[in-house]
């Protein structure tokens, strides 16, 4: 594409895993190292396809994902910003590098475009790997940052924001996402493009001693009381992204006597919902974290108080709600609606769970002049 | 405004290509649009849909449980969606593979040859410009010249050719349109 062409069309309807990769390379990102998984190829589709044009850029396509995760490593400590994606069942052969990748303490970026399961399950969007993304997901005390995107343009954002986060607390960073955020198509304007040569050096890497100290980077502490002080020193880290990252969207928020919570994909859904309720008359409101770890959990307690029930709503049998119980602290009632398996919920499913839950909590009006009480009278209205 | 269209047919008929450029014209009228392909493991000649929705306000759900437009290239399509449209809604039937009629009262049915018609232009290929093309000029979703203009990107590196013979089947679709409606 010409330049003024370029300039004249800032504003690009791309796919979400396309706008994922092109968001990467614009982020400095010039190493991705992957295996073929659906709902995803896209994304490696196009890098290897951009990358083939850029000199210093390297895309493989490795012989496994425990070899793709490895190399993710390798250029980690060379200090390349580096990049793997996969969908869920190949996430979970990579878990064990991403534990060696967190207890090293290497920024990288994993994108996880989740599928339906457990086992192979199916190709359809799912959020069935929340637990695994935000509770460390391989073995040993660790925790990614976990961004979740629900539109195209935060895609594009959060995209940049990964690699960011993941050079300043040199921690892996995981994208989540589904397969319907990765194939659909939405307008989007990018950030413009980083050098990677003017990014801050990192005094960590390691590429070659000469003239210098040696440095080394491993995640074998036999001595415990070194693997020990390991352990806190992430846990400081930790809590320093707990007070520093935390991002939520809330919608309708102010007036709402109900709240439903979701996340990327469930999230758009329950909007609709939100709007279909509210044009019935419902005062409800939608939260939406964007950060899933660390929680925004102060934000959602401080909703607790204000409302009379949280709903979640997940494309799972219910993982994040154990975190939104937590944070609520018992302040409201919180239930649950779930659709597993791959099945994408509408949102007029949602508007009937809002506005059966609604219901329990506000007794209509009736006539004869009882408001609220067991005999169930002809609604008026 | 908010307005969600399906575009249903078999693999081939260039049915996601349709919800593509109406995205893309959508776009180009600073609209907000989402475009969201049905994925799975397709085979030709299977089964392909696709939903857009284009709106002057920012986009909830990019999914539609009841579409104002339906667009069937083929029976199974029809019978897939007929149900679903919304009351007071079109569906757009390519008559050349439909001679079903639909058993709603409620939905408002615009045949189009679009077989026929695109044999006619001597590209066989083309019925799906020229059943968009028919839509968008009964529907005003966006303006002819928006949609003219997104095949220059939907075709982009696109031999010449190919990017007019496409424009000129929007054209015919609405001319038909104009002729026998």
């Amino acid at each position: 594409m010409s330049e003024t062409k370029e300039k004249k069309k800032d504003k690009k309807l791309m796919r979400g895993s396309h706008v994922l990769g092109e968001a990467a390379i614009r982020a400095g990102c010039r190493a991705y190292f992957g295996y073929p998984i659906t709902p995803q190829n896209e994304l490696p589709e196009y890098m290897a396809e951009q990358f083939a044009q850029m000199p210093d850029a390297v895309f493989l396509q490795a012989e496994s994902e425990l070899a793709s995760i490895n190399m993710v490593m390798g250029a980690s400590i060379a200090g390349a910003r580096v990049m793997t994606s996969s969908s869920s069942p190949g996430i979970s052969l990579k878990q064990e590098g991403i534990s060696y990748i967190a207890g090293m303490e290497l920024p990288a970026v994993i994108v996880n475009m989740m599928r339906g399961g457990p086992g192979l399950g199916n190709i359809a969007p799912a959020q069935g790997d929340y637990f695994q993304a935000t509770k460390g997901g391989g073995h040993g005390d660790y925790r990614l940052i976990v961004l979740a995107p629900a539109y195209g343009q935060e895609i594009a954002d959060m995209t940049r924001q990964a690699f960011d986060l993941a050079d300043k607390y040199r921690n892996p960073v995981m994208i989540l996402g589904d397969g319907m955020l990765g194939q659909m198509m939405e307008p989007v304007v990018f950030p413009d493009p980083i050098d990677p040569a003017q990014l801050p050096a990192k005094p960590w890497t390691l590429t070659g001693c000469k003239g210098r100290p040696s440095r080394i980077i491993r995640s074998l502490w036999l001595d415990v009381n070194r693997e020990e002080e390991l352990n806190w020193r992430l846990v400081r880290k930790y809590e320093a992204i707990t007070a520093e990252v935390v991002d939520q969207e809330m919608y309708l928020a102010e007036d709402a006597e109900l709240i439903i919570v979701a996340y990327g994909t469930a999230a758009r859904i329950a909007k609709g919902g939100v709007q279909r309720a509210r044009a019935m008359g419902i005062k409800v409101g939608l939260f939406r974290p964007k950060t899933l770890w660390p929680y925004p959990s102060e934000p959602l307690a401080r909703l607790a108080d204000q409302v009379d029930e949280i709903i979640v709503f997940e494309m799972s049998t219910g993982q994040m709600v154990e975190d939104v119980r937590l944070a609520v602290e018992g302040r409201c009632r919180v239930s649950f609606y779930g659709r597993p398996g791959g099945v994408v919920a509408t949102p007029e499913e949602i508007s009937r769970v809002i506005s059966s839950t609604h219901h329990r909590a506000h007794p209509k009006k009736v006539a004869g002049g009882r408001a609220s009480g067991g005999s169930r009278l002809t609604v008026v209205g | 405004m908010l307005l969600k269209s399906v575009f249903s047919g078999f693999g081939g008929q260039g049915v996601l290509m349709m919800g593509y450029a109406l995205a893309v014209a959508g776009m180009e009228e600073d609209k907000h649009v989402t475009y969201l392909p049905a994925y799975g493991a397709e085979v030709r000649g299977g089964t392909a849909n696709c939903t857009v929705v284009v709106s002057d306000e920012e986009i909830a759900s990019p999914i539609a449980s009841s579409p104002e437009f339906v667009v069937a290239m083929n029976y199974p399509s029809m019978a897939k969606y007929q149900n679903m449209v919304k009351s007071g809604g079109i569906m757009f039937l390519n008559s050349d593979l439909i001679t079903e009629t639909l058993p709603r009262d409620d939905v408002k049915v615009v045949l189009v040859p679009a077989n026929t018609l695109a044999h006619e232009m001597g590209n066989d290929r083309v019925l799906n410009m020229i059943m968009l093309g028919a839509m968008v000029r009964v529907t005003g979703i966006v303006s002819e010249e928006s949609l003219s203009q997104a095949i220059e990107t939907v075709l982009e590196g696109k031999k010449r050719s190919l990017v007019e013979i496409n424009q000129k089947a929007l054209a015919k679709g609405a001319e038909y349109i104009a002729a026998h409606n």
